[in-house]
């Protein structure tokens, strides 16, 4: 059974498609980096998903049951885009009012509620209030909070943002440890070297549709371009080079081939050896998602 | 459960607004000076009246009614100031989100939020009304009649305009929610009085119209019954006054206005469960 499944998602607001006929499915463990510009429909997406926002068509199913069921939303973590709190109630006070809410009982609460501020570097702001805190401080008060109840899938929509670089790479050592666990991530960003690091699925949406999902590999992998760095490439050599793919001179003893498929590699550096190239380097480069994502931005819809 | 936990977390809230301290305050206030100027003019009386017995009951009747009456009317002032961003402002902040999707129904936190302002409201009316009491009980050793109903019934007359500013909430911008309880709060008022001056008159379309307008909002007649239960037989035939009544709404008129705040709470729990967010 899927953790999260989407079957022909939509959300029309008056004239505006938010999200049109989204479809994705994703296992236990899997994180997707859900990646789109600002508003390409993410939130409305992760909304509908946690049944905050009614889908105008399409159904979804978060662990096999509807969205908002609170059977479900137990085993559920969210933190929201620009996470708002009560700013009176002091950190630890906010996480106990939390775990209150998922129904955990006080020793656990007291217990877990340490755990969290110390796992987000919190732990010695325990008694101050929220309005006190930076924004990278809420973030992660934030994040501590969609993690209360050990949740088996979490959604983050933009857990970065107001995060300084040091605080980003927690946020990705964490999602890390997050799979490691078995746990299930659904990550808004537009933050391509984040999803990049973090993710191991993407999804690319475009004004409310989702135009390429997949596994990173799968994405970014399609066309590798292969650096190849040889002595003794002697134009006959490099004329053949075009069986496995475009080839483009880059320097002295240098050129890149784009291949469109990675097994035939092998293939390659045997032709290349045998027909008495030195060959020093071999490297496939894989498209980054940066461009990868540009180059969708610019096809026409 | 999960609705006393919100019930706890909207009571903790409203506590930490400045609003309901300083309603508080005004309240406070009010008291005190009722203390004095109640104290100043007895004495007057009693040096200047014969019958002191008589004249100080029917005169800490009315005295102590108006005092009641500006209770009520905080006590309006207070549930719907408190109440009026209670939900919409949560949407609009975004902290709803976070408890939205914790493993709990929607009807559960309209109903908590609901909750825990009521029995912050019920508090207030409370402890206000017996200052007021109180006050003249200690200096004349006078009891109105029916105390306790008609303490209920200001309650109830909180819980028609609370409830009706968290319906509102659930769909209007604190603003426009507040203008609008506060305006069906100056009909229900003058409505009730068309009614009174109907009734004494005895012009029946004046009467109907008071009445259409307590049944369309029942806020104002609960007081109106009150304070007829709570006046002294005397200043009960001495006639017409903003504070004493002479029609009182029937028995049957509460039974209306309960089942009217239970009506409006569910409307606003459907409209919240409707609604995206």
């Amino acid at each position: 059974m899927p953790v999260i499944e989407a079957t022909a998602l939509s959300k029309v607001y008056g004239p505006t498609v938010a999200v049109d006929d989204l479809t994705l499915s994703l296992e236990r463990g899997e994180v997707l980096g859900f990646l789109g510009a600002n508003g390409a429909g993410k939130t409305t997406t992760i909304k509908m998903l946690l049944g905050l926002v009614r889908p105008t068509a399409g159904q979804a199913r978060i662990l096999g049951r509807p969205p908002g069921d609170p059977a479900v939303m137990g085993r559920v973590g969210f933190l929201p885009e620009h996470f708002r709190f009560h700013p009176w109630l002091t950190a630890a006070g906010f996480l106990d009012l939390h775990g209150r809410l998922y129904r955990m009982p006080a020793a656990a609460r007291r217990r877990r509620v340490a755990e969290l501020l110390e796992q987000v570097g919190l732990a010695d702001r325990a008694r101050s209030r929220l309005t006190d805190f930076s924004k990278g401080m809420l973030q992660r008060i934030g994040l501590a909070q969609a993690l209360l109840n050990r949740p088996a899938v979490v959604f983050l929509d933009e857990p970065t943002s107001g995060l300084d670089p040091l605080g980003r790479r927690e946020v990705r050592d964490l999602i890390g440890e997050l799979r490691r666990t078995g746990v299930t991530v659904f990550l808004n960003s537009h933050l391509l070297s984040e999803v990049e690091a973090a993710c191991d699925h993407v999804a690319i949406i475009k004004r409310g549709r989702v135009v390429r999902v997949g596994t990173l590999d799968e994405l970014t992998g399609a066309d590798t371009e292969v650096e190849v760095r040889a002595g003794g490439l002697t134009p006959e050599i490099i004329a053949g080079l075009s069986a496995w793919g475009a080839v483009v001179p880059a320097g002295a003893g240098g050129l890149t081939v784009t291949v469109a498929d990675r097994e035939r590699l092998p293939e390659m550096a045997r032709y290349l050896v045998e027909g008495g190239a030195r060959l020093y380097a071999l490297s496939p480069r894989r498209l980054p998602l940066e461009e990868l994502f540009l180059r969708i931005m610019k096809e026409d819809a | 459960m999960n609705v006393l936990t919100i019930a706890h977390l909207t009571f903790l809230e409203a506590r930490q607004r400045k609003l309901f301290w300083i309603i508080l305050v005004i309240g406070l206030l009010a008291l005190g000076l009722f203390a004095l100027g109640f104290h100043f003019t007895y004495r007057d009386i009693q040096a200047s009246s014969t019958n002191v017995q008589l004249i100080a009951s029917q005169f800490s009747n009315l005295l102590l009614l108006m005092g009641l009456y500006g209770v009520s009317s905080l006590a309006v002032m207070l549930g719907v100031l408190v109440s009026v961003d209670t939900i919409s402002g949560e949407i609009a902040s975004g902290t709803i989100q976070t408890i939205v999707t914790k493993p709990l129904r929607r009807w559960e936190i309209v109903v908590g939020k609901w909750l825990g302002l009521a029995l912050m409201l019920t508090a207030f009316i409370l402890a206000m009304g017996s200052g007021f009491v109180l006050v003249v009980y200690a200096q004349v050793g006078y009891l109105p009649p029916h105390i306790i109903p008609g303490f209920g019934l200001m309650v109830l007359e909180g819980l028609v305009f609370l409830t009706l500013s968290i319906l509102g909430g659930t769909r209007l911008p604190p603003l426009g929610n507040g203008v609008v309880v506060f305006m069906l709060y100056g009909v229900s008022f003058v409505g009730g009085w068309i009614e009174q001056v109907g009734s004494l008159l005895r012009n029946e379309a004046a009467v109907n119209i008071g009445i259409a307008t307590s049944l369309l909002l029942p806020g104002e007649a609960m007081w109106r019954r009150a304070s007829y239960l709570m006046q002294s037989a005397v200043l009960r035939d001495l006639g017409v006054n903003p504070f004493v009544t002479t029609s009182p709404p029937s028995p049957a008129m509460v039974g209306y206005t309960v089942g009217y705040i239970a009506v409006a709470l569910a409307a606003a729990v459907y409209l919240f469960s409707k609604r995206d967010l």
